[in-house]
């Protein structure tokens, strides 16, 4: 028995300005989906070119779910994006270059090359680095939403997890700390269908994910991960539900992961037919029909745009390629923090 | 200056520390209208309202997690876990996030975790743990220590202040036994200092916690022998200057712990020893720990797992006639 409520379709043109987008925003979001696919398509290059030590992971067809929720985010609000959330980097602000510089383990990489893959965020834009252990930044991002309340600041965290991570404990102490104080957090599920080769039946009985919410005291949504501008909606409203002392909000984002777990994987065990038809649903597609039909998306628009973003990666792929590799001496730095290094955005 | 319990001087600490610097606040099990399992934050939530003294739900994980996430957004929590043994709960956030988060992020994480730990009054294996030497095996995690109540003051200043996760091992057995005079005034005590308990020239005891006083007892029963105690108060970073220079002063050196010892962290200074002062030695660097099984329950067999006296006057006499 379904628990959750489950979303609407993204609306029309008037809908979706009442809720806070002008046409500006709308084509800064799809603008912002290519940038994601983008990095990451670069990124296999790399890859191929052997480039990238290590492995190398994307989010491909979750474009619209990581770009959505971050549009949502107000500029002080924080988020712990994980591997598949490249779209919160992107719309945060994070220069393509330093993405790709962080996939060689290059020296202006956001971690100097102490870190790889998407295991990375700038601080400044309110982002915290992930760790491999999911979803092991779910209660810290419930920390950062603690601190606000303390402060009685009007500031949101965003945490996000795949639906894989929410068999573990982490999510449930979390989750449940986050609603017996009503704390200023949403919860983003990208329910990809996939754990590594798990399917979702081996790694959850409920019907939807965000049935579990109700559990926890407070509201689940399910929305179609592939519907930028429904997921945007459904963010936008739970964000500022938290802002205003409601509590928090799990959103399930329904996707599939449309790529194997990591570049190594090519995922022989999900059905031929199931990317057949999530092809279909692709976001960033969507997206470029709906501002066609209801946004009078010209070629021109379209095209700027598009031209836009190939220059910039290639001008990033570049940059990266020159980024230096990091220091041996720099090994040690910063395994103990100083008193300077609190001098930060947060700790001043 | 008044004499004080080691429980009083880190109370009072804490106190002091939450009255000067609103960012500091606990979050613990307990810890808010019942006052902690040991009384520690007792009279705290009345003083400092229920959002600085969080009753937490029987969540280490959260507690862990949510410590990190506060001390990244610029709060100095205080976390407690209700007993250092229940910290294996909260070893992914402990080890994975706040540990590696300033190397690996540039983000710091100022976090103090109080660890009410070890045994001798019938615990049982996970209410009696010293799991010290597991963290400082951990790059970016400081131990601390303490036995004596002004330094449990003044550590746990230093730890508040410190811009890294600062374990804070509380010594159970010494909560309530031990009294010492500790300044009423704000003081800090180094992090990564030594204290020489007891100047010697024969022997040298490289110790900490509450086997400084059992190494003072032993050192009682040979009057003959002049044995200079080394109270170690942080192993990590820990004084390896001042173990270095007592070894080469007495050329004898007994490390003492209550952890267990394999891999404890004696095997780490004995190391050391041999490694820096080996000519200066007269005798093998020796080890008396607690044997490597769980901490018992019976009376009978915590007693022949910690250290005791006589273990140590032992180890002293083998030590000196070597």
């Amino acid at each position: 028995m379904a628990i959750a409520r489950v979303a609407d379709p993204s609306g029309s043109l008037q809908e979706v300005t009442e809720q806070g987008l002008d046409r500006e925003d709308l084509l800064q979001i799809y603008r912002n989906m290519l940038i994601t696919r983008g990095v990451e398509e670069r990124g296999h290059i790399l890859y191929r070119q052997g480039k990238i030590p290590g492995s190398f992971y994307t989010g491909r067809g979750n474009e619209a779910s990581s770009v959505g929720v971050a549009t949502a985010m107000a500029t002080d609000d924080v988020g712990t994006p994980l591997h598949r959330d490249m779209g919160v980097h992107i719309t945060r602000g994070v220069e393509p270059w330093r993405i790709l510089a962080q996939y060689m383990g290059r020296a202006d990489g956001p971690t100097h090359g102490k870190e790889g893959n998407v295991h990375m965020a700038d601080a400044r834009l309110g982002l915290l680095a992930m760790v491999s252990h999911l979803p092991a930044m779910l209660p810290v991002a419930v920390g950062c939403a603690l601190a606000f309340r303390i402060r009685e600041e009007k500031r949101v965290a965003v945490a996000w997890s795949g639906e894989g991570a929410m068999a573990r404990g982490d999510a449930h102490e979390g989750m449940n700390f986050a609603g017996v104080r009503k704390l200023p957090v949403v919860f983003i599920c990208d329910n990809n269908q996939w754990a590594y080769s798990t399917p979702s039946h081996l790694e959850y009985a409920v019907e939807h994910l965000a049935d579990r919410a109700q559990a926890y005291g407070f509201d689940g949504v399910v929305v179609d991960g592939t519907d930028v501008l429904a997921v945007y909606r459904e963010a936008k409203a739970a964000i500022e539900k938290a802002r205003e002392g409601g509590g928090p909000t799990l959103i399930e984002c329904q996707t599939l992961r449309m790529e194997g777990h990591a570049v190594h994987d090519d995922a022989f065990y999900v059905p031929h037919e199931l990317f057949e038809r999530w092809a279909e649903r692709d976001p960033i597609e969507r997206h470029r029909t709906w501002l066609r039909d209801n946004a009078d998306m010209t070629d021109e628009d379209e095209h700027a745009i598009v031209d836009s973003v190939k220059k910039l990666m290639n001008d990033s792929l570049q940059r990266a390629d020159e980024s230096p590799q990091p220091d041996p001496a720099t090994l040690l730095d910063g395994v103990y923090a100083t008193q300077e290094d609190l001098d930060t955005p947060h700790h001043k | 200056m008044a004499e004080k319990t080691y429980l009083q001087a880190i109370s009072d600490g804490l106190r002091q520390e939450m009255r000067r610097d609103k960012r500091v606040f606990v979050l613990g099990e307990d810890v808010g209208v019942y006052g902690g399992a040991f009384k520690v934050t007792l009279g705290f939530q009345e003083e400092f309202g229920p959002w600085r003294v969080l009753d937490m739900p029987l969540s280490e994980t959260a507690i862990m997690g949510g410590a990190t996430g506060a001390a990244i957004m610029g709060l100095r929590p205080v976390a407690e876990m209700q007993f250092a043994d229940f910290v294996s709960c909260a070893w992914d956030h402990l080890v994975t996030v706040a540990a590696k988060q300033r190397w690996r992020a540039g983000t710091p994480v100022p976090i103090v975790l109080r660890l009410p730990s070890s045994g001798g009054f019938s615990g049982g294996p996970f209410h009696s743990q010293n799991p010290e030497s597991s963290f400082a095996h951990i790059p970016g995690l400081k131990c601390v220590c303490p036995s004596t109540p002004e330094d449990a003051k003044g550590l746990l200043v230093a730890a508040i202040e410190d811009p890294n996760p600062v374990l804070f091992f509380e010594h159970k057995h010494l909560y309530r036994r031990i009294k010492g005079e500790v300044p009423d005034e704000r003081y800090v005590t180094p992090i990564g200092k030594a204290r020489i308990h007891a100047e010697g020239e024969d022997v040298t005891v490289i110790t900490w916690g509450a086997m400084v006083y059992t190494a003072e007892e032993a050192a009682k029963q040979l009057p003959d022998t002049s044995v200079e105690i080394v109270d170690l108060r942080t192993i990590m970073p820990w004084d390896k200057q001042a173990v270095l220079d007592s070894a080469r002063k007495t050329s004898k050196v007994l490390v003492l712990h209550e952890d267990t010892r394999t891999g404890g962290f004696g095997a780490e200074i004995a190391a050391t020893i041999a490694e820096e002062a080996f000519e200066d030695l007269d005798a093998p660097v020796r080890r008396i720990a607690a044997p490597d099984c769980p901490v018992p329950f019976s009376p009978v067999l915590e007693k022949a797992y910690i250290p005791q006296v006589d273990d140590v006057v032992a180890g002293l006499k083998e030590l000196v006639s070597y």
